[in-house]
């Protein structure tokens, strides 16, 4: 074979994985593979330059994934993804900056940094796979648990009330808020594509199933049933008012994008609030203009 | 080490009467800092208010964060995307510091924390003086790690020793701690701004080879690694968790002994060139008082008066309070009959003194827990028994 043939046969998720720290650590089945093959499908689609792509985890399965991403990543400590992620879209404003993290993290430990990135408008991606435990540590039950759903430390199944991670996003101001589950490989792949492109805080919650732990807890069988499951009892509801969107255990999945506005940024208000006060005094900070 | 002179722009050259928070606003705006995150908290907040007033006009972010652990979190994050950073804070958002204090140490990334000590534990004495966190801020953070910590007598050296902090946390990719306290961080004093030109700044430490050849925890001669910011097309990878040169994890016994040992010993063996104390009257001493901060101040006075009664006495004051100087305590301790130590806490630093003099002289406390500054005589007192 010819070595353009080969390079142009080679799966695009190679360039944009560490194959140097492949195998990973994921079980087999596990959901979390399929998110990062659709960001990776995403990040080739977007054409971004990916020398201004960086990407931050915080701790948890779904926390590793910055470790095998080729982009200038960091993986950070549980819950502070987004605070570091904060300081370095500020320090650096030409870069995009993508937080790809579990629910546990974000928002749970991290869920303060989260609704205040969001109230901010910090220009930041994030990719929350919700796989409903915190799967890292042996699957305990988390703020994003349905109702009866069986975990580690509730054990006689949960009676906390859960986040809707969509309508916590949008009320805390995020301006595009989508759902999907690990199977919708397409849409979730549009998703990131599309949040990509967009300048201020972005949401992505992506139901994914825990095979290892969730699962076999809850007796739903292996990865591939649970993924046909949430997939076939999902309904996807593009604009969906965003206090609707509730999970109960097996219940219904309303998936889609819910919220797609523009709204300046963290930076944006800045330099336009103290350029507006201070006038030429002011000296406007990380104003970047495509082409310079 | 490169050298640059400070930027102009951040120099507010000239003759102030400040206060020790304002000092330290000033220090890190003349040391080219430009990225500021914090959490209000008394008494530390004037400096984020001198620095949120000060930046616009000068280039740079001041933001608020939503707590103190995200404050240092954002300055790991700035520090990688390029920009030098700090936060200032006290007591309990200092203890909301501590696990990313580890992450910072961990990916040997350079940053300056500030920290206007008040009484603790707890809330405590939100107004009223303490050197309380002195142990804290070396060993707070779970792990064996090493960082600096100077300690400011007023607010000319606030504003010294923040340049001076940053410059260290450059030097050696750690973080350098400012632990002055409620008294010197609210004293207002004269603070000599020089010209720019005047400022030496240590230029981070910016690799410039192969871009696939970069290794962010590489030990460089120095032993300090050299280091790139997110954006330039390195593709690093770095994380807390114990890896090796590349920056991945290597989860065992071997790998975790050669990172851990180069995060300590890259202070330990440095120590000598990071260490400042002035030293008076030592050479024929019975008695030797080591203070920092304002205690030193207030020992200035005892020590005048036991000088007077014809004592002999001798003073070290603390500029670096870690890494701590041993062997020169350990010289002393053979020649002497006793340390003297006051300060702001019910024994801490003490503790190491007492650790350094292995026996051969005693280190006698002179302890409270906070709220005032020492009655001098309280120390004179302790430097006459001791004497005797
Ligand atoms: C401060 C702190 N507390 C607890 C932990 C232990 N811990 C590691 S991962 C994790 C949960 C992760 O859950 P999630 O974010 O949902 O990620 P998942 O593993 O499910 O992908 C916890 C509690 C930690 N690393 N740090
Ligand atoms: S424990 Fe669950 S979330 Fe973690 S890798 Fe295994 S299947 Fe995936
Ligand atoms: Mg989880």
């Amino acid at each position: 074979m010819k070595e353009e043939d080969r390079l142009q046969e080679r799966p695009p998720i190679e360039d944009f994985l560490r194959m140097d720290r492949i195998p990973h650590i994921w079980c087999p089945g596990c959901g979390i593979g399929t998110v990062v093959t659709s960001f990776a499908e995403a990040l080739k689609k977007s054409e971004l330059d990916l020398d201004k792509v960086a990407i931050l985890s915080g701790i948890g399965c779904t926390g590793r994934v910055a470790g095998y991403v080729k982009l200038d990543s960091i993986h950070t400590t549980h819950g502070r993804a987004l605070p570091v992620a904060t300081g370095l879209k500020l320090a650096n404003p030409e870069l995009k900056v993508v937080v790809f993290s579990g629910d546990g993290d974000i928002a749970g430990i991290g869920g303060n940094h989260f609704i205040h990135a969001a109230r901010r408008n910090m220009d930041i991606l994030i990719i929350c796979v919700n796989n409903f435990n915190y799967a890292m540590t042996g699957g305990q039950v988390a703020a994003t648990t349905p109702i009866d759903a069986n975990a580690s430390t509730a054990p006689y199944g949960n009676f906390e009330y859960p986040f809707s991670l969509p309508y916590l996003a949008e009320a805390s101001g995020a301006t595009y808020v989508a759902r999907w589950t690990a199977l919708h490989l397409r849409r979730v792949t549009k998703s990131i594509q599309e949040a990509l492109g967009k300048r201020g805080f972005s949401f992505i919650e992506v139901i994914t199933p825990c095979v290892t732990l969730y699962a076999r807890r809850n007796r739903l069988g292996d990865g591939l049933n649970l993924l046909k499951y949430y997939y076939e009892k999902s309904e996807i509801q593009h604009g969906a008012d965003t206090r609707t969107l509730d999970i109960s255990y097996q219940g219904k999945l309303i998936v889609g994008k819910f919220v797609d506005k523009e709204k300046p940024t963290f930076l944006d208000c800045m330099n336009e609030h103290l350029g507006k006060v201070l006038g030429d005094k002011y000296q406007p900070y990380g104003v970047y203009h495509d082409g310079d | 080490m490169k050298k640059v002179k400070a930027d102009p722009k951040g120099v507010l050259t000239g003759s102030h009467y400040l206060d020790g928070d304002y000092a330290i606003a000033e220090g890190a705006l003349a040391a080219g800092c430009q990225f500021f995150a914090g959490y209000p908290i008394t008494p530390s907040t004037e400096t984020a208010e001198r620095f949120s007033e000060r930046i616009p006009t000068i280039g740079g972010v001041f933001i608020q964060m939503e707590d103190e652990l995200a404050s240092i979190a954002a300055l790991i994050g700035a520090a990688w995307g390029g920009k030098k950073a700090m936060t200032v804070t006290s007591g309990p958002g200092f203890s909301l510091m501590m696990e990313n204090i580890g992450l910072a140490c961990m990916l040997e990334t350079p940053l300056v924390i500030a920290n206007v000590q008040r009484g603790g534990p707890s809330t405590g004495l939100p107004t009223l003086t303490g050197q309380q966190d002195m142990m804290q801020v070396k060993w707070g953070s779970h792990g064996d790690y090493e960082i600096i910590a100077l300690s400011p007598d007023s607010p000319q050296e606030c504003f010294d020793l923040t340049i001076e902090a940053f410059n260290l946390s450059e030097m050696y990719r750690v973080p350098v701690f400012v632990m002055t306290d409620e008294c010197v961080g609210h004293m207002h004093e004269k603070v000599v701004i020089p010209p720019a030109e005047e400022i030496e700044l240590v230029e981070r430490k910016w690799y410039t080879g192969p871009k696939s050849k970069y290794l962010p925890f590489k030990p460089d001669k120095d032993m300090i690694p050299f280091m790139v910011k997110a954006g330039d097309g390195y593709h690093f990878h770095i994380t807390g968790l114990t890896h090796d040169e590349r920056g991945y994890p290597v989860i065992n016994a071997e790998c975790q002994d050669v990172c851990v040992r180069h995060l300590n010993d890259k202070i330990r063996t440095k120590a000598d060139e990071i260490i400042r104390f002035e030293e008076d009257k030592t050479d024929d001493a019975d008695v030797v008082v080591i203070s920092y901060g304002i205690t030193s101040r207030v020992t200035t006075r005892a020590v005048r008066k036991a000088r007077e009664a014809g004592l002999k006495v001798g003073t070290i004051r603390l500029i670096t309070v870690w890494p701590f100087p041993e062997k020169r305590i350990k010289e002393l301790a053979k020649k002497i009959k006793a340390f003297i130590v006051p300060e702001i806490n019910y024994g801490q630093v003490v503790i190491e003194v007492e650790r350094c003099a292995a026996g051969q002289a005693p280190a006698i406390p002179v302890s409270h827990c906070g709220g005032w500054v020492h009655d001098p005589d309280d120390i004179f007192k302790a430097i006459k028994e001791a004497a005797q």
